[in-house]
């Protein structure tokens, strides 16, 4: 049997859920909703930056026989607001992930000089967008991704789409929380549309 | 050379000078002499009466009564050490911090300076074991509250820069590892300038009381540096023990920044 990328069931906390979803690989899930609907909950729940009750499972995996730093470095979140902590872009990049980031920035239509810079002057596009890179560099399995988009202009969008593409073909996973009906068309094939309270089929 | 005794006509005399702030503060419109008297007042019972408790407390000369003064001691330290930051730990998580922290930075500092350096027969002598924990407990309570306090403020402010770096799979302690290397550093601060400070732009207070108790300037300095040294290490021990404790509740066993366990304090602190 071939256990499915990710899955969950019966995923909830204090402010959201209960939420049941399956994800094969390669495959990309629209999470589209009012603001406050428990969208960032679902992903931090997922990356199990929350507590939460009900379990879930990467690749076949308990997310409880994984250590977190594992689970997390393996199920990779990207808020939609990115954080830093060290003053040079470069510093977020260890080791041989830099090169990888380099390659990465070309992609998604970053200037150069950008990786050998301060944090300070980026604008928040260029943040966006590193911060994906340095998701990316991990390879994770699964991706998780807030408005991956939001402060990105129409060609900036289609670049880091094409880079998106490429990652579900070749086989990660992605939930992805879009303001945009036209992006979740373009990338997704499963849509859950969030009302209220519980995740439902749209 | 005995130490010159005071009288209360002494006391007086320098009591004189208080009269002198009340009538500047008359005079100038201050609105400050009610706050001078009762100050002074304070002052006077409050010193007397640590003086007869102390002159009793060291009658009786029984490891359990010099056991509860410090305890009694260790514990208000560590009030204060909680009752300082912005940021509130659940489950009176302040008051554990702070009292846990205040407790093994100034037992360790204290026992070895009595077990080693000063050596009073028995260890436990409440004339050296009360003073000690006293001047110990000073430093203790600056180093825990600046730390504590730069602890909880600064998971706050960092919080994006904290979870960014869990969201990639880096361990919950790496993860702080910056704001613990800034709290412990902001809480040893003052020690160093005391440090380098003392005897140019002041003379440390030990030194000069021991000087005016007839003691040799020299030999007086060597007990300054002695004491000086352990209050560096109680500070650095306590700042070490706060930031521990803190880090430990503000995580959990799936290594996640838990800030719901934070609560801003309400309003100004009444008293």
């Amino acid at each position: 049997m071939t256990a499915d990328r990710l899955r969950a069931a019966g995923l909830r906390s204090k402010l959201a859920g209960p939420f049941d979803l399956t994800l094969a690989r390669g495959a990309c899930l629209s999470v589209t909703g009012p603001s406050g609907a428990g969208k960032s909950l679902l992903l931090r729940m997922l990356a199990d930056l929350d507590p939460s009750e009900g379990e879930f499972w990467l690749d076949g995996q308990a997310r409880h026989d994984i250590p977190a730093p594992q689970w997390r470095r393996r199920v990779v979140y990207c808020p939609a607001e990115s954080g830093w902590w060290d003053e040079h872009v470069a510093a977020h990049f260890p080791g041989p992930t830099l090169a990888a980031a380099r390659a990465l920035a070309q992609h998604v239509g970053l200037a150069d000089g950008l990786l050998d810079g301060p944090v300070l002057r980026l604008s928040t596009g260029e943040r966006q967008r590193l911060a994906l890179i340095r998701a990316l560099v991990l390879d994770p399995p699964v991706l998780l991704l807030d408005e991956p988009t939001g402060a990105l202009d129409q060609d900036s969008t289609a670049l880091v789409e094409a880079v998106l593409r490429d990652r579900l073909t070749a086989g990660t996973a992605i939930v992805m929380v879009t303001h945009s009906a036209e992006q979740a068309n373009r990338l997704a094939q499963q849509h859950f549309r969030m009302a209220a309270r519980p995740l439902a089929p749209a | 050379m005995t130490p010159i005794l005071l009288s209360p006509g002494d006391i007086a005399i320098a009591a004189s000078l208080l009269v002198l702030d009340g009538a500047i503060s008359v005079l100038l419109r201050l609105d400050l002499h009610r706050q001078l008297a009762i100050a002074g007042l304070r002052l006077v019972v409050q010193l007397v009466l640590v003086g007869y408790l102390l002159r009793a407390v060291f009658a009786l000369a029984s490891p359990w009564v010099t056991l509860g003064v410090v305890c009694c001691m260790v514990a208000i330290a560590g009030r204060e050490v909680a009752a300082r930051p912005e940021q509130r730990l659940g489950r009176l998580g302040n008051y554990a911090v702070g009292a846990g922290a205040v407790a093994v930075a100034t037992l360790l500092t204290v026992v070895l300076a009595l077990t080693t350096a000063i050596r009073p027969h028995p260890w436990f002598d409440p004339h050296y074991a009360i003073p000690l924990v006293g001047i110990v407990l000073g430093s203790v309570l600056n180093g825990g509250s600046l730390a504590l306090d730069s602890m909880l403020g600064g998971v706050v402010r960092e919080r994006a820069a904290i979870e960014a770096q869990l969201t990639l799979g880096v361990p919950f302690r790496q993860a702080i590892r910056g704001l613990v290397r800034a709290s412990v550093r902001r809480a040893l601060l003052p020690i160093v300038n005391q440090m380098s400070a003392a005897g140019i732009i002041t003379l440390p207070g030990i030194m000069t009381g021991q000087i005016l108790a007839g003691m040799d300037p020299l030999e007086a300095a060597k007990y300054q540096i002695l004491l000086i040294f352990l209050l560096s290490g109680g500070a650095a021990l306590a700042a070490v023990a706060v930031v521990t404790l803190a880090a430990a509740r503000l995580t959990d066993d799936r290594q996640r920044l838990r800030l719901d366990r934070l609560t801003a304090k309400r309003g100004p602190r009444t008293h």
